[in-house]
């Protein structure tokens, strides 16, 4: 049973002073599921994935990879379990080449004269390029400046960087969240993907739009407490959309503009 | 909107006309940039555009004056590369994101660091070299220490050092030297067989001979020629610029420099170690700054309280013409040493015309200010975001 989650988050609360991050969060994520966290600004989704990517730890409650508790206290440590969380600042250099910020941090290298380490930067222009290709993307130049790529197309070399170095779970932090219609729809074709592949992603958005369609489960936040985990086969568009912060004030503001244009 | 469709359906086949390569599908957002326009995406091509500008000018205004002739080049490229060893230094630190404002002082420093052992505590001079070198190499490492444990801008930690390490200057010399010259160190390095052959006068004596014997450069009536011999301080200064330019362009060090200063915190979170990068590269300023120290001393004959004064902005200038951004993340030191060139050359240059040397400054501040301005236009152009 344990070995059907590959992340478990059991009761976990989070204070910070008096402040109340998290209370009794329950969240688990199955083996190569895409599983949605859904919640308005506020609710607490940042600080629940920062304590998934080891930024934060638990105030209380436990925390199991694999079904084996955990207690990180670095991101490092997460990322050495194979926990990939790729924030909304990407951790992207806009003046550096798609390779160099691809291999940023764990960078090829071969002896030049069998006796100086060098970068292998012919290798990695052909695997950034070759990776980012298999995610949809072509980049004629993988010595372009990722300054040059559009929003989606960073989000996409993000993902693909983590994929690449070995990502088990994948952590996306509103990857949608700045791009538009067709951009979207290439993350969401993208996560789809790393979902064929057998990573487990956790999807962060408040957008039940990009949620829906993607996603085998969802949790819902709501000021730093769980309203539940549901399958999609379980909950429809409308009741998550209802269910979210937000959701009846919306019904409501749609309800009072029908009724004055009527 | 049919405009639009038509630039649209003309540049599809304009582009597959261009990559025959049918196998990968050609994307019709990407489009070839002329080689121009890759040219001027190099950091280095506003220092190379104004060294040419240099030299025409000077061309024009002191070309029969001998400045052109080899004594006349020695001379502004020993100028030149003295600057050009501390730009290496603060290049690559600049595209890490920081400052030494301490350079200049570092420079006294070490002179003193060299010459009050060996004169006033009996040391032999091998010892007072090291003992700078390591000195000042420390000092470098607490500069960069304190900019990343406080976080304070290095502006102002290197700032506090440029006055600390300058006042200590005056009082080391005052106190053993009575005077803010530490003079007689000359026959103490040509004494000394190692430290004179590393740091002290000219090499490659046996080319200019042959060349002199050659007729090829300007022989002196006895028959040697005009210059002896390649000062060293030009080897040193080729050296370190080819060593640091390798680091930066080929080594995973390099990729680091690179992305700790275009985003620190995104270098923290793909794991690279920002600190460690910081901190060896305050140590590579002071290292630079100790070598010019030893250099003059060597070249000179005496250590000087106000020995360096001001090459710290000489050397952000140098670095800054060169392309490097303020900001770090992108630069080159090939640039920084056409910066120095720059220098050298008007430094030496303007006393070889008719123009009053007092324009000097105002002259080097105007290009500083071209310079970044021709910057901030590459830089939004390389970052433009859609």
């Amino acid at each position: 049973m344990a070995d059907d989650y590959i992340l478990e988050l059991d009761d976990v609360s989070k204070f910070f002073g008096s402040v109340i991050a998290l209370q009794g969060v329950t969240l688990r994520l199955k083996r190569g599921e895409v599983h949605c966290l859904l919640g308005d600004n506020g609710a607490g989704k940042s600080t629940l994935i920062k304590t998934l990517a080891g930024v934060h730890q638990p105030s209380s409650g436990s925390y199991r990879v694999d079904g084996e508790p955990v207690r990180f206290s670095s991101p490092r440590e997460a990322l050495d379990r194979g926990i990939a969380t790729v924030y909304q600042d990407l951790a992207l250099v806009p003046l550096m080449s798609v390779a160099r910020n691809f291999f940023a941090g764990r960078e090829p290298r071969r002896k030049l004269f069998g006796l100086l380490p060098v970068l292998d930067m012919h290798y990695a222009n052909e695997t950034a390029r070759e990776k980012l290709a298999e995610m949809g993307i072509r980049v004629r130049d993988a010595s372009q400046p990722v300054g040059t790529m559009s929003g989606g197309e960073r989000q996409c070399l993000a993902i693909a960087r983590a994929i690449h170095f070995g990502a088990k779970v994948l952590i996306l932090d509103e990857p949608t969240a700045a791009l538009g219609v067709k951009q979207s729809c290439n993350v969401l074709k993208l996560i789809h993907n790393a979902r064929e592949r057998g990573i487990s992603v956790i999807f962060i958005t408040h957008n039940v739009h990009h949620a829906y369609p993607i996603a085998d489960s969802f949790t819902l936040l709501n000021r730093g407490q769980s309203m539940g985990t549901f399958a999609k086969s379980d909950i429809t568009k409308e009741a998550v959309l209802d269910m979210m912060a937000g959701g009846t004030e919306i019904q409501s503001l749609v309800d009072e503009l029908e009724g004055r244009a009527a | 909107m049919s405009a639009i469709n038509e630039s649209v359906t003309n540049m599809i086949p304009t582009s597959r006309a261009k990559a025959p390569e049918a196998t990968t599908p050609t994307d019709e957002r990407v489009r070839k940039l002329s080689p121009w326009r890759v040219l001027l995406d190099r950091p280095e091509l506003g220092s190379i555009a104004g060294t040419v500008l240099v030299f025409v000018f000077f061309g024009i205004t002191a070309g029969g004056s001998g400045m052109f002739a080899l004594d006349g080049v020695i001379n502004w490229a020993q100028v030149a590369a003295y600057l050009g060893i501390i730009a290496v230094g603060a290049c690559l630190l600049m595209i890490a994101g920081e400052f030494d404002l301490s350079m200049g002082s570092m420079i006294g420093f070490a002179g003193v660091m060299v010459a009050i052992p060996p004169m006033y505590l009996g040391w032999p001079l091998w010892a007072s070299v090291i003992f700078a070198f390591a000195g000042s190499m420390a000092l470098g490492a607490l500069n960069g220490y304190l900019v990343v444990r406080t976080r304070l801008p290095s502006f102002i930690v290197t700032l506090a050092f440029m006055f600390i390490l300058r006042g200590l200057t005056l009082v080391l010399s005052t106190r053993f030297a009575n005077s803010t010259i530490v003079s007689g160190v000359g026959e103490k390095f040509t004494s000394d067989p190692v430290v004179s052959a590393l740091f002290q006068g000219t090499t490659l004596h046996w080319l200019f001979t042959a060349l002199a014997g050659m007729d090829l450069i300007e022989k002196l009536p006895s028959g040697d020629p005009v210059v002896a011999g390649l000062p060293k301080v030009l080897v040193w200064w080729i050296v370190m610029a080819i060593a640091a330019g390798f680091v930066l362009a080929r080594t995973r060090f390099g990729n680091w420099i690179y992305t700790v200063g275009g985003d620190a915190n995104a270098a923290k979170n793909v794991g690279v170690p920002v600190r460690r990068v910081k901190v060896s590269l305050f140590v590579l300023t002071a290292f630079c700054a100790c070598l010019f120290g030893v250099l003059q001393v060597a070249d000179v004959g005496s250590a000087a309280a106000d020995r360096g004064l001001q090459k710290e902005f000489e050397a952000i200038i140098a670095v800054v013409i060169g392309g490097t951004l303020l900001t770090g993340g992108f630069g080159s030191v090939i640039g920084a040493c056409f910066g120095a060139l720059i220098f050298g050359v008007v430094q030496i240059g303007i006393s070889y015309t008719n123009i009053d040397s007092d324009w000097y400054r105002v002259f080097l501040g105007g290009m500083l200010l071209l310079a970044v301005l021709f910057n901030h236009y590459i830089r939004s152009r390389a970052a433009a975001t859609k």
